[in-house]
């Protein structure tokens, strides 16, 4: 069975997992297990907005929290002014999501433009460096920020509501968050079977040569690092919705290195690599959490073992290397 | 607000610029021979902090502590060298950042399990403490000698690169790794040896400021973070752009603080004022380092021409 084959049945089945298992635990009245798949799945989402930058572009951002945050505090403050019936820059609060998600990722959008226009010049350690700067100014504005909450967070009351569904019944809001999952798979998948990703994969690979045969980086570059934080951004809203709370803590520099840890115990730029690392890591937390104060030792074991020894994460493990490198 | 404040905050911005520059001389050295991103520095800066807290509590004197705080956090480097950061030096920086990520969370949680969940207490030793007059200002004795044995360590560092054998084969490791390894030198040693350097440094860091915050888990992760804004802003790989950059840092970071909010307290009314300069003051060193890189892509003083 060739390796394209082999990933493919693997991913069918990382997917239907994901779904059965909370199916179940929805039988057997296991609320717990639900919400953990949904963080799963919303983590996954945040992932798979890091990978468009660096799984396809090679672009390592050290400050993707940035746009998990936006998006959060986007969901908090839609939420806290819908619930104290204030408005927001002349502008009323809300708590439907689907506006939430637009302003999440609208916003999210525009800060990753002008983040990404500045630092897309650098490479190396300073494009690592700078994307960590503009996160830090963005965790330490909202810690010093006293109008919604600053250090203590902004807690979300009520979940904000979707059309149609009950999302405050952890099964529906699991559905939803499974539903933009496979949607923003979806984009992955079509950017990197499009002109685009081919575009920004060779310029990843040779820049040089991508420029010789007429590619620009730099636009290419900065569209796909657009793309990259409106989806993470999104995930940020949902995750805020998830957990009913924001706080500078979304925005820490650890999360932005958990979201790159993800990426890489999946599998770096296989379109499920998030999803299974997102698995990996929660359950990680979940199982071990339980069993030992001291899990983090041997998350950061692990995580030394599959940096050193087995590149290509869970994906590359299991489905061997990717065609393309 | 009397020209006796400003004084004393400047000072401050000062001890605090010089204790940074500890810490990134050891991140730009190991950037600037070995071509590596060490997260994990922060982590060695806590084993400094942590040693000389229990070794001091232990003798109950303050200079055993901080020589037991610098021997563990060099040895801690040499071995975290042999066993891991040896195997990442041909690897790209994704796996550096990641690898050294790894480091962190076994260095914290082990750290944790030996010493406890719970700060240690380090005291000032009894002969730095009390404050000294500087004419118009009474000063923490202790802040002053930190400054001092700054500027000290600071010249000594400049004098064992700038005048000894190891730091002409440092130096020379800097310009050209392949070369001196021809010409017969142990690269791997010298690499060992350069990271142990770096290692003690940030040991020395922690446990010289341990005394004046609490020894606790997690205190190396904010202090790595301004290591690395002050030596984007300085160069990578250039220890007088660490010099400089730490100091930029230390004091538009310690001025910020002090002067924003008051500054915009005089614009506009006190509470908004307050909360909008100190959130703008902690942003200040961030937005300097944005432009810094815009303008100067390579740092103030780029190492390699």
């Amino acid at each position: 069975m060739d390796n394209a084959r082999k990933e493919w049945l693997l991913n069918t089945a990382i997917a239907l997992a994901l779904f059965a298992v909370p199916l179940w635990a929805l039988l057997a009245d296991e609320p717990f297990i639900i919400t953990t798949a949904t963080r799963i799945a919303i983590l996954a989402i945040a992932a798979v907005g890091l990978n468009i930058a660096l799984g396809l572009g090679g672009m390592v951002s050290f400050g993707h929290a940035l746009y998990l945050g936006i998006g959060g505090y986007v969901a908090g403050i839609a939420a806290h002014h819908a619930f104290s019936g204030t408005t927001v820059l002349g502008l009323p609060g809300t708590n439907q999501m689907l506006p939430i998600w637009a302003i999440a990722m609208i916003l999210s959008g525009t800060i990753a433009g002008i983040v990404g226009a500045l630092s897309i010049r650098t490479s190396g350690i300073f494009f690592i460096m700078i994307t960590l700067a503009f996160a830090q100014m963005g965790f330490f504005f909202t810690l010093s920020w006293p109008a919604y909450g600053g250090e203590d967070g902004l807690p979300i009351f009520v979940r904000n509501q979707f059309p149609g569904l009950n999302t405050a019944r952890p099964w529906e809001f699991f559905l939803l968050s499974y539903g933009v999952l496979l949607a923003a798979l979806a984009i992955f998948a079509m950017l990197r079977a499009a002109r685009f990703g081919a575009a920004l994969m060779a310029i990843r690979q040779n820049p040089d040569r991508a420029a010789a045969v007429g590619i620009s980086p730099f636009g290419i570059k900065l569209v796909a690092f657009i793309l990259s934080g409106m989806i993470t951004g999104l995930a940020g809203a949902m995750m805020a919705d998830l957990t009913r709370f924001v706080s500078p803590a979304m925005m820490a520099w650890t999360m932005s290195g958990e979201l790159i840890v993800i990426i890489i115990l999946g599998g770096v730029g296989r379109l499920f690599g998030p999803v299974a690392g997102a698995a990996i890591l929660v359950c990680f937390e979940v199982l071990f959490g339980g069993l030992t104060e001291h899990w983090k030792l041997w998350l950061g074991l692990v995580l030394l073992a599959v940096v050193l020894f087995a590149r290509g994460g869970l994906i590359g493990l299991l489905a061997g290397r990717a065609q393309h490198g | 607000m009397s020209l006796a404040l400003v004084l004393e905050q400047l000072l401050n911005g000062v001890q605090f610029g010089l204790m940074l520059f500890l810490m990134s001389a050891g991140l730009t050295l190991v950037f600037g021979v070995m071509g590596l991103i060490n997260l994990a520095h922060g982590s060695l800066y806590m084993i400094g902090a942590f040693l000389c807290a229990a070794i001091a509590a232990a003798t109950g004197n303050f200079f055993i502590g901080l020589m037991a705080g610098i021997a563990a956090a060099a040895a801690a480097g040499a071995l975290i060298e042999i066993l891991v950061i040896r195997r990442l030096y041909a690897r790209d920086h994704l796996d550096q950042v990641l690898a050294t990520f790894a480091l962190i969370l076994i260095l914290s949680e082990g750290v944790r399990m030996i010493f406890g969940p719970f700060p240690l207490y380090l005291t000032v030793p009894s002969v730095l403490r009390g404050t000294v007059n500087l004419g118009i200002v009474d000063y923490s004795l202790y802040r002053l000698a930190l400054i001092g044995f700054g500027i000290a360590v600071a010249l000594g560092l400049w004098a064992l690169i700038a005048k000894t054998r190891l730091g002409i084969r440092i130096r020379a490791g800097e310009s050209d790794r392949e070369m001196i390894a021809a010409l017969g030198v142990n690269i791997r040693v010298l690499y060992t040896v350069v990271f142990a350097l770096g290692a003690a440094l940030a040991g020395l860091a922690g446990a010289l400021v341990g005394a004046i915050q609490s020894v606790q888990v997690g205190m190396g992760e904010p202090v790595l973070i301004l290591a690395f804004v002050v030596i984007v802003i300085g160069g990578i790989g250039s220890i007088k752009g660490a010099m400089v950059g730490a100091l930029l840092v230390g004091v538009i970071d310690t001025m910020g603080r002090f002067l924003l909010p008051r500054l915009f307290a005089t614009i506009f009314d006190a509470s908004a004022a307050a909360g909008t300069g100190a959130a703008l003051a902690s942003m200040l060193i961030y937005l300097l380092m944005a432009l810094v890189l815009i303008f100067r892509p390579k740092g103030l003083f780029p190492a390699h021409g």
